[in-house]
């Protein structure tokens, strides 16, 4: 009974963790809703009125830049949204709302000169003007903020801030805000805005009988469902290629991480001299760019290339090996490049575990020299397990590392050998490549996306899994 | 026991050494082989780069069987520059790379000063969204990034490419970070006793001090460009005067007009591109492995 207390305790535990996070977010939201009604009761004239005209406030403090700079937020942003001016003939404003929801609803003539609506720009449209609400919301409530704290500084028989303190305290107190913003104006148009929008297209007909005069629509979760449970062909590669991935992801994982641990200690042996310069020679693939040494590679292992003749020449085969391209026996290319990632990847642990290696407390080699520990004893009961403990963590970044690495599949064999109506996907090709070409060179813009965000799912959980554990690895410190 | 245990000793010693040395001899000739591994595709390219052998009156440029060049000559070299347009994607990357560390370096330093020294409300929610974030795979948002280009229709440009190679690099931060939490914090408090603002600690107090990690996060954004190869493939699409070398490179093998005759001049592209590239990260190696371990043990 208590043991199961206990577990139900912990799975309780947990799960209110999980939860905690939610309801941060609920109680955020109800004492901001609580701060806006407070300010408008308490509030002055100007703050009162800041909550329909921005920049009010700051007029009536006599802050006339700071309330000009908020007025002309207000008014830029309505006309924007009530006149929709017309971008490549496709309105942005209030239209791109309704437009989000059609996707376009004028199929164009040519005879009579009407343009065929745009549907992907309105897609993109829609979601930058609803991003631009957002914002817009953020200025309105820091809007009704300033003006507030200006009526306290009143209150208090301060003088409210001028602009130029407002500019000087960017510099000092919220010099925080001026270092971040720009990186995070960049993460947001770089990387969330067209998360977002790809995410939407896997929901559309976006595909290559949809290029061009072509209208796009919403089909719902008919591409989900077109590869995850269909019957057609593109249903039945995916499974082979989901495995392949996860096999991949496996064995390059692993034969990486115990070749390099065992290179770094190899070379950190007391007796092997020269240990910079063995170093160096690993290292300098790193150092060189993948698509010179995979390519190189690539071309060693052709049938007409030296690595054949070398092993003909030596009688150790009769007739040359298709390395990479054997249609026949698909294993053989894949084997050849999990082999190959050996070569590339081996270094990165190496170093990695090198510089483990030298950071492991010497408290711990001194207690087990007290205790009467023999070199050898120390060396499986401290050094092994202390560079495992430190690794884990890195043991998921670099499986999820693998599971979106491109470079050693579509450098070595472009994904081949070659299946036949295989939807492009050949023998080695991972998820990420195949994503590669449904997108870049089939233009079937809607699969790519499922299959991104298939492959986002899985890394994202993987990810977070990491987190928490490098987490709880902070907190538990159980080396020390 | 006791009365022997010199004999034995003298025993176990012998074994030791002869034990020892065999050992010794192991290490030393699997890392002779290793090493052997590991250089043979990069010694073969560097030689096939001066490979200068005809056939009749034609150049032979294709990949042949012998792992040794029969003749050497330049020829590799100056039809690099003479008949490709190698010389302008060299250009380009550098355009491209030289913009890159710029933004790159200012976005990822500043982020990694504030999550390290400077203290506010969110902080710790920012943290721990950069880090998730940062963990997700660039390779994502670049296919991301490829649908709004095509949407908008996007002229595919070299400035494009410095975009994305920069924009997200602000997620960058951790070794940075791990640079500036090392900085004492008693330097920054008895600065602004001195009455000097946060902006002022950061320009002439901490930049100064920080020579070690801007010349390793430069370098590393500079050496990115040389590097990549998908991003630009997919951004710069199919004008070959925007092309990097990278790209430009590729294309000569396997492109959409491949030329099997063009890999003894693809290698001389090859070892250009690597010197400066290889010198380059050889001499920071030594931050290069302290990002790495400080990354992978902070996971």
């Amino acid at each position: 009974m208590e043991i199961k207390d206990k577990l139900e305790d912990k799975k309780s535990r947990e799960t209110s963790r999980f939860l905690s996070f939610f309801k941060k977010i609920g109680i955020n939201i109800k004492t901001s809703f609580k701060n806006f009604v407070n300010r408008f009761k308490d509030g002055s004239i100007g703050t009162k009125l800041s909550h329909f005209f921005m920049g009010a406030g700051n007029f009536y403090h006599k802050q006339f830049i700071k309330g000009v700079i908020y007025l002309s937020i207000q008014i830029g942003f309505l006309t924007l949204l009530i006149a929709s001016p017309k971008v490549n003939n496709t309105p942005i404003g209030f239209k791109s709302l309704v437009n989000l929801i059609t996707l376009g609803t004028e199929e164009g003539s040519f005879e009579l000169g009407i343009p065929t609506d745009n549907s992907m720009l309105m897609l993109l449209f829609g979601v930058i003007v609803i991003g631009l609400l957002g914002m817009f919301l953020a200025a309105y409530l820091s809007n009704i903020k300033s003006s507030y704290k200006a009526d306290l500084d009143v209150k208090a028989n301060k003088k409210p801030t001028t602009f130029k303190e407002d500019i000087a305290s960017m510099l000092d107190e919220r010099f925080h805000t001026a270092l971040l913003t720009p990186a995070i104006i960049g993460i947001v148009t770089f990387t969330i805005l067209p998360t977002i929008f790809m995410i939407l297209i896997a929901f559309t007909n976006y595909d290559k009988d949809h290029q061009g005069e072509e209208l796009i629509s919403w089909v719902g979760f008919e591409n989900f469902t077109n590869i995850f449970s269909g019957t057609g062909e593109i249903a039945n590669r995916f499974l082979p290629v989901l495995i392949w991935t996860l096999i991949w992801a496996v064995f390059a994982t692993a034969t990486n991480y115990i070749g390099g641990i065992l290179l770094a200690l190899l070379i950190n042996k007391k007796e092997v001299k020269g240990k910079k310069l063995w170093r160096t020679i690993f290292v300098l693939t790193i150092a060189l760019p993948q698509f010179i040494t995979l390519l190189a590679i690539r071309s060693l292992l052709r049938t007409d290339g030296p690595i054949n003749q070398i092993l003909m020449d030596l009688g150790l085969i009769s007739e040359a090996i298709e390395f990479l391209g054997n249609a026949n026996s698909p294993w053989l290319a894949r084997g050849m490049v999990i082999l190959i990632n050996i070569w590339i990847g081996v270094p990165y642990t190496m170093l990695m575990t090198s510089g483990i290696l030298m950071n492991v407390p010497t408290e711990l080699y001194e207690a087990a020299q007290i205790d009467g520990a023999t070199k050898r004893q120390a060396f499986f009961n401290i050094t092994i397990p202390y560079i495992i403990f430190v690794t884990t963590p890195y043991l998921i970044t670099s499986f999820i590392g693998n599971i979106t690495s491109f470079n050693v599949i579509f450098l070595l064999t472009n994904g081949g050998p070659k299946v036949s109506g295989g939807w492009q996907a050949g023998e080695t090709d991972l998820l990420v490549t195949w994503l590669y070409k449904l997108t870049i060179e089939q233009k079937d813009y809607n699969l790519g996306a499922v299959i991104a965000i298939f492959t986002f799912i899985i890394t994202a959980t993987a990810t977070l899994l990491t987190y928490r554990r490098s987490k709880a690895f902070k907190e538990e410190d159980a080396f020390q | 026991m006791m009365n022997n245990s010199n004999e034995q000793n003298v025993k176990k010693y012998k074994s030791v050494k002869t034990s020892k040395s065999v050992s010794t001899i192991i290490s030393y000739s699997l890392l002779v082989v290793l090493s052997l591994i590991w250089l043979i595709p990069i010694i073969w390219i560097l030689l096939h780069s001066f490979r200068a052998e005809y056939n009749g009156e034609f150049f032979v440029g294709v990949v042949v069987g012998d792992y040794f060049p029969k003749s050497l000559g330049l020829e590799n070299y100056i039809s690099l520059f003479k008949d490709t347009l190698f010389l302008t994607w060299f250009i380009n990357t550098l355009f491209v790379s030289v913009f890159t560390f710029i933004l790159s370096t200012l976005l990822t330093l500043s982020v990694a000063y504030v999550m390290s020294k400077l203290k506010f409300k969110a902080r710790k929610t920012f943290l721990s969204i950069a880090i998730i974030l940062g963990l997700f795979p660039g390779f994502m948002s670049m296919i991301a990034i490829y649908y709004i280009i095509k949407a908008i229709g996007l002229s595919q440009s070299l400035f494009a490419l410095i975009l994305v190679y920069s924009a997200g690099s602000g997620l960058g931060f951790y070794v940075a970070k791990g640079f500036f939490d090392i900085i004492p914090n008693s330097l920054m408090e008895s600065a602004r006793l001195d009455g000097a603002t946060n902006s002022q600690i950061f320009g002439k107090i901490i930049l100064p001090l920080s020579k070690p990690i801007i010349i390793y996060t430069a370098l590393l954004s500079f050496i990115g460009p040389w590097m990549d190869f998908i991003f630009a493939k997919v951004i710069l699409g199919e004008e070959p005067e925007r092309y990097t070398v990278s790209v430009g490179l590729y294309n000569m093998l396997f492109g959409s007009q491949p030329d099997e005759n063009l890999f003894t001049v693809f290698a001389a592209g090859s070892v250009i591109v690597a010197i400066p590239i290889v010198t380059l990260f050889l001499s920071m190696q030594k931050y290069y492995v302290e990002g790495v371990t400080a990354g992978a043990v902070k996971g």
